[in-house]
Parts: C-alpha cells; sequence; structure tokens
C-alpha cells in the first residue's frame, strides 16, 4: 500500500527532495504529508488575521524551526514590520543569535530578499513576513528553493486576499485557551489549533498542538472536536 | 626605480578662476559682457587702510600693474582697469581642488602654495607615453580648463620647481641631468628666504653657477642652514618629502583609459580587471579585503565612487564582483571616465582555506552565507542587518545587543527562567484596566476599542529601572490570558498607592 502511495506520488510529479529528512516533530501531523515527511526544501505559507494569532503562528513555527535548525543551523528572519522579540525563541529551542534579522523598509524589498537568501544552501531556513505576495512572486520563491533545498516561511498577517499562491503549504495558526497544569492557577502550556489548509499531495487537517517541554505535543482530549479531514489533493 | 618630479606653477591662479567663473556664468545667462580673459583686470584686497592689489591677470601684467601695487596708483597708470575684490584663501581652496582633479595623473599629489602643485610621477610617466608626451597632457588639460600653467619635470623637486618658474625650454630635464639644469638659472630658484636672494644678487652672485662651487662652510655661515638645505634638496643630496593631498592607499589598482571610457560594459570590464589584480596580490599576500572603493575619474573633473564592505576578508574576484555590480548602474559616466581605480582601505589576514570537497554544512560559519549577508548589505544597507547577542539586562528592551559580527561569541547565556512574549510591541500602548486590589492582575482590559475578559493570570514580575542606565518607574508585568485564549503581556508602570500608575500593554505570547 505505501509502495503504491509513494508510486502515485511520483506519477503526480512530486520529487521527494531530500533524503535527509528531519523530524519535525508534528506526531501524527505527519500523516497529511506526502510519504509522511514534512516538505522540506519548499515554501511554507502562514497566514493569520489578528495580531495575537501572529504570535500564536510564530510559536508553532519557532517549534518547526528549532527541529529545522538542529545544533548548528542558520536562518534569517527577512521583515518590514518585525515584532518578534529574539530573546523569546529561547523558550522554543532556539538560540536567537543562531537567526539574522534583515529588517527592511517596503514589502518588495522583502520578496527581493527572501528570493536572495534563499538561493543560498548555507541555511536552515528563511522566514520572510510580508502581507501579500502575488502568485509570480512565490513562484520565483519555489524555483529558488528547488535549487538550493532551503525551507521558506512566509508569514502573513493581516492579509487582505488569500490568493493562490505557488507554496507547498497553507496553515492557519489560532490561540486556544491554555489547559491548567494539574489544577495549578495560572497559564498553562501554549496551545493552539493548527490548521492545515492547503497541502500539495497531501492531506488537509485540523489538530491541537500544545508545546510543551520543548516538543510539539497533540491534544487529545479535544480532539473530538476536530472536523473530519477532507480529501484534497494541491 | 630613479624618481621623478613635476612641479606646476599657476602663474595667474586666482585671476584665472575669476575668467573661468565669469565665462561659465555668462554662458549660462545669455549675457553679451566683455570676457574677462580678454580684458586687463586685477583683484584687491584692503590693507592697512588702503586698497592693494592682490592678484592682477596677464593684460594687466603687462601694462605695468603688479601684485603689491597700491590701487589708486594702478588706475592712475590705467583708467579702464576692471576691479573686483580678492577673497580670502581662494588660492589655497583652489590648489586643493586642482591637486585632486590631478590624481588622475598620479597617486601622489601635493599642494604647493602659494601658486604651484607637486607631483611624485615615479613610474607613471610610460602610461602616457613618455616623459614630453605626459607633461605636454597635464599641460594641455589645464590650459583647456582655462589655467595659465607652467610644469616641469626633473628628478628632484627643487629643480622641477625652479624649471618651472625660471627655466627655459626644454622643460623636461633628461633624468640626471638636473645640475646642469640649475646652473644657469637665478638664486631665486633655489626657494631661498627673501632676502638670502637679494643679498646673493647684490654681492654680484646671478647665476647658481657662481656660486655652487664655494666651498659649504662659507656659504653657511654667510646665508645660513636654510639656504644649505634648500641647495641640497636641489642637487638632490638631501631628500624632501611631499605630503599627498589624499594619502595613498597601500592596497589601490589604477587602470588609465586611452579612450574615455561611457558604456556599461566599459567599466564592468574595467572593473573586472581591477578585481583580478588586485585579489591576485591579496591572495599571493595570504590577505582579504573588509572594504573597497571603485573609482572613475571623469573626463569633467567629477569623480564618479561606489563603496562595498564585507563581512569577513574576501578575495573572491566573482563574489566581489557582484557586490558591485548592484551599485554599478549608479556611476554617470558622463562625457567619459578616463581613469579607474580600486581601493582596499580596509585589510585583513585571510589564510586560504583547504578546498573543501564537498560544500559546506551551513551554519554561521559558511562562507557562502557571510557572501549572502555582503549581497544584501550592499542593496538594503548594513544597518538593517542584525543578529543579537544577549546582554544582561533584565529591561526587556535591553536584555539583547546587535552583534558586531557573525562570528561574535556569547559572553552569557540567552534566559529562560522568566517566559517573555514571542511578539513585542516596539513601544508599550496604553490600555485601559479594571483591577480589583493592589498588586492583583487585573479582570478587565480594553486595548484597541475591544474588551478583554481576563481569565488566567501569573504575576507580578516587577522589573526595576536600571538607576545608573535610566531614571524612572519600574514596571509589575502580568502574563494574562482571556477568554478567547489569547495571551497577552500587561504591566502597570508605577506604583499602585501612588495613583500615577499606568497600564499598558507589551507583547503577545505565543
Amino acid at each position: 500500500m505505501a509502495a503504491l502511495q509513494t508510486d502515485i506520488l511520483r506519477l503526480q510529479g512530486f520529487k521527494p527532495v531530500n533524503s535527509l529528512a528531519v523530524d519535525m516533530g508534528l506526531g501524527h501531523i505527519k500523516d497529511a504529508f506526502p510519504n509522511a515527511t514534512f516538505p522540506l526544501g519548499a515554501v511554507h505559507e502562514f497566514v493569520s488575521t489578528k495580531t495575537e494569532d501572529a504570535a500564536a503562528t510564530g510559536g508553532f513555527m519557532a517549534g518547526l524551526l528549532s527541529s529545522l535548525l538542529g545544533t548548528s543551523g542558520a536562518a534569517l528572519w527577512i521583515s518590514a514590520s518585525r515584532t518578534l522579540f529574539p530573546p523569546a525563541l529561547k523558550s522554543f529551542g532556539i538560540h536567537p543569535d543562531r537567526f539574522i534579522f534583515v529588517d527592511l523598509q517596503k514589502e518588495k524589498d522583502v520578496i527581493w530578499a527572501m528570493d536572495e537568501a534563499l538561493k543560498c544552501g548555507a541555511l536552515a531556513a528563511v522566514v520572510g513576513e510580508m502581507q501579500e505576495i502575488s502568485f509570480t512572486a512565490s513562484r520565483r520563491l519555489q524555483l529558488a528553493v528547488e535549487q538550493s533545498q532551503v525551507t521558506g516561511f512566509i508569514l502573513r498577517n493581516h492579509y487582505r486576499q488569500l490568493n493562490t499562491t505557488a507554496c507547498v503549504s497553507r496553515w492557519k495558526i489560532t490561540s486556544l485557551p491554555s489547559e491548567p497544569v494539574d489544577d495549578l492557577p495560572g497559564i498553562g502550556f501554549p496551545t493552539w489549533r493548527v490548521e492545515l489548509l492547503r497541502i500539495r499531495n497531501g492531506r488537509s487537517g485540523v489538530w491541537d498542538m500544545q508545546w510543551r517541554d520543548g516538543k510539539l505535543l497533540p491534544v487529545y482530549k479535544s480532539l473530538s472536536q476536530v472536523p473530519e479531514q477532507q480529501q484534497k489533493t494541491g | 626605480m630613479a624618481s621623478r618630479f613635476v612641479s606646476i606653477w599657476f602663474r595667474h591662479l586666482t585671476t584665472d578662476w575669476f575668467a573661468i567663473r565669469q565665462q561659465a556664468l555668462a554662458k549660462h545667462s545669455g549675457e553679451t559682457k566683455p570676457l574677462l580673459k580678454d580684458l586687463p583686470f586685477v583683484l584687491r584686497a584692503p590693507s592697512h587702510g588702503r586698497m592693494v592689489i592682490t592678484a592682477a591677470n596677464a593684460f594687466a601684467e603687462r601694462k605695468g600693474i603688479t601684485p603689491g601695487m597700491v590701487l589708486a596708483d594702478a588706475r592712475a597708470l590705467f583708467p579702464d582697469l576692471e576691479v573686483l575684490d580678492d577673497k580670502p584663501d581662494l588660492s589655497e581652496k583652489l590648489l586643493k581642488r586642482l591637486a585632486l582633479w590631478c590624481i588622475r595623473f598620479t597617486p601622489i599629489v601635493a599642494v604647493d602654495p602659494p601658486d604651484g602643485l607637486l607631483l611624485d610621477v615615479t613610474g607613471c610617466t610610460h602610461l602616457w607615453g613618455g616623459d614630453e608626451r605626459y607633461l605636454e597632457e597635464i599641460v594641455k588639460k589645464l590650459n583647456a580648463r582655462g589655467y595659465d600653467v607652467r610644469a616641469a619635470m626633473a628628478d628632484t623637486l627643487g629643480v622641477a620647481w625652479a624649471m618651472a618658474r625660471f627655466g627655459n625650454e626644454p622643460l623636461v630635464v633628461a633624468p640626471g641631468r638636473h645640475i646642469e639644469a640649475l646652473l644657469p638659472l637665478p638664486p631665486e630658484a633655489l626657494r631661498l628666504e627673501a632676502d638670502a636672494a637679494t643679498r646673493l644678487h647684490k654681492l654680484g652672485l646671478h647665476q647658481i653657477r657662481q656660486f655652487i662651487q664655494m666651498p659649504r662652510a662659507s656659504l653657511r655661515r654667510r646665508f645660513g642652514p636654510h639656504f644649505i638645505m634648500r641647495l641640497d634638496m636641489a642637487l638632490g643630496q638631501e631628500m624632501e618629502g611631499i605630503e599627498p593631498v589624499e594619502p595613498v592607499e597601500p592596497y589601490q589598482e589604477r587602470l588609465p583609459c586611452l579612450e574615455p571610457i561611457v558604456t556599461a560594459t566599459g567599466i564592468e570590464i574595467a572593473l573586472q580587471q581591477l578585481l583580478e589584480t588586485l585579489c591576485l596580490r591579496l591572495r599571493h599576500e595570504q590577505k582579504g579585503l573588509r572594504s573597497a572603493v571603485f573609482k572613475g575619474y571623469r573626463v569633467d573633473g567629477k569623480i564618479e565612487r561606489i563603496d562595498i564592505g564585507t563581512n569577513r576578508p574576501s578575495h573572491h574576484v566573482s563574489h566581489l564582483f557582484k557586490l558591485f555590480e548592484i551599485k554599478l548602474p549608479t556611476i554617470e559616466p558622463a562625457l567619459g571616465i578616463e581613469l579607474f581605480v580600486l581601493e582596499a582601505p580596509k585589510v585583513e589576514d585571510h589564510f586560504a582555506q583547504q578546498e573543501q570537497m564537498w560544500e559546506g554544512t551551513g551554519g554561521l560559519d559558511d562562507e557562502r552565507l557571510s557572501e549572502l549577508i555582503d549581497r544584501l548589505a550592499v542593496k538594503v544597507g548594513a544597518q538593517s542587518i542584525r543578529r543579537y547577542v544577549p546582554d544582561e539586562h533584565y529591561w526587556p528592551e535591553r536584555s539583547f545587543k546587535p552583534a558586531a559580527s557573525l562570528q561574535e561569541k556569547l559572553t552569557t547565556n540567552w534566559r529562560t527562567d522568566k517566559l517573555r512574549p514571542l511578539n513585542l510591541l516596539a513601544t508599550p500602548e496604553r490600555i485601559d484596566v479594571t483591577a480589583p486590589i493592589p498588586d492583583y492582575p487585573p479582570m478587565l482590559f480594553r486595548h484597541n476599542g475591544k474588551l478583554h475578559k481576563i481569565v488566567k493570570a501569573d504575576g507580578p514580575e516587577r522589573i526595576e529601572q536600571e538607576w545608573w542606565l535610566q531614571q524612572g518607574q519600574h514596571r509589575d508585568y502580568y502574563r494574562v490570558e482571556d477568554e478567547e485564549g489569547y495571551r497577552y503581556w500587561l504591566f502597570r508602570l508605577g506604583h499602585y498607592h501612588e495613583k500615577t500608575y499606568q497600564w499598558f500593554i507589551h507583547g503577545f505570547f505565543a
């Protein structure tokens, strides 16, 4: 069955990009991806509408980045309106000093810088914050990563229009109320609803996740609320 | 290689400048006033309650008007004389500007006040096809700009200076023949103090050959040590240093062009050639450049320049070319560029690494990363690219600082004991808050017109100002979560009981 699935994917034009697959610690979300591996060497799109959700998106993405950066990787954070507080990355298992921040004035420059950065094979990941990206621009980024095998993340907060892009996936992360730890008062571990709206050659879905003890963990309690996973190919 | 020097003497430096300026202005405004360059005119300045002539042009000099004359006397000699006000320090400024312009002929140009320039042209003349052609070119170019000059070339500065002012043709003194050239000249040609020259004339010594053989001891006794020094300088027995207007970069490559370059392709070829020679030299010396300047000297006297910088020493031609390439379109060749110069003001040791079998493993030490940063920096400016290292401060805005380089090691660890929000507002925003009792987290807060009901909260975490850095009130931070599950970082500035406290929102937790 698995072999047949792989064959189908190959016939669909899916290139198994990286033999050195990184375990992103995504647990059973993995099943949604083609070949059950998080697509590296691709551009992922994260969308959010609220400032609060942008923080949640950043948190989930930081969780992914921490496994992607490993022990020595470096990454670039390109933005025209950065609010990220570098020391906070440490609580997501990332050494903030391994990030290089490029703060620009215009979004056009962000796309240019991201295109340039994605061509550099020395980086583990490139994060670009932008409101809008055209299909052509996202196609350029996709072409850049196909050469260099760098993974790109696009953060789109306060987007105006959710247009078609050439990105491999589209994620939407929203905050959920944290659950109390051992019935103690105060705020518990960060909890998010992770919606995979679109994934090329995979299945989209919705999961509840928690960042706990330096790992992304599924929250089983609320799994009952999860709507049925739709079959969809990109 | 034997040294060669050129001395340029501007015979009417300031008056020439006034004439050039008036001509340019007249052309610009279309006026048809008689041109100054065709009239006798003088410059004047007040001195001891009289108007004294400070400079006269060639026509005025022919009428017998010389600098130092009282203006009224000159008017008596020639009533139609044009008179203009002199500008103080004009000649120094002009000489400096002309010296910078002359860098196209040689990197070492010095100002020789009040009316001359000195050029060290050792090893430069062959590029123009010989000494005579070189000197001719300088004089022709300066004449074309409107300056009346005399220039001479010799093995010593002293003889070049003397020949430019007192010598007869030919003004290029062949190598080794400078003493012969000096012999028929008057004593003033030795750059003597005024009274020493007068005394020599009084003694009937009107030519240098008459006293050059005299015993040194008696010359020194009569005319002082300055006289002997000048004589030795002219003869080449004493070294004479000149102070260039622009310090010469030790790592510099020059490319003069036979024909002025106007096309982008031409400029690219020039840059490529210069980079190749410079990088070859750097590689031999195991060095790499950290910053470089590419200059183009235009025909009309302007200098076009572009600068680049690198994060780590580099002598990688194609990488450096790429950095320049982004800025190349900013060069305006106008009528053409006749000389290209590539300088490396900042050079550091760079030990060639062993060629790698496969590409680097990535990370901050990877050369490809620093090359990427260089490329980005050229386009967006190095100040917008930052890497941060922790700093030992509790105040959130000061808890990290920009790192000096990509390789800078941490001096302290990133703190993990206190949770910090992932997104922090650049400046905290005011909120309206309902809090039940002092030191208790708020129940409600209103931000951007939306009411948030707080369900869970942690805190307070008090962060004090560091009095040695900044005076002000402390902050009491609370981590709160509202009904919808959004998590915020709020703080109260100041003490609750003082009634001057204010509430702020500072960040968003993931």
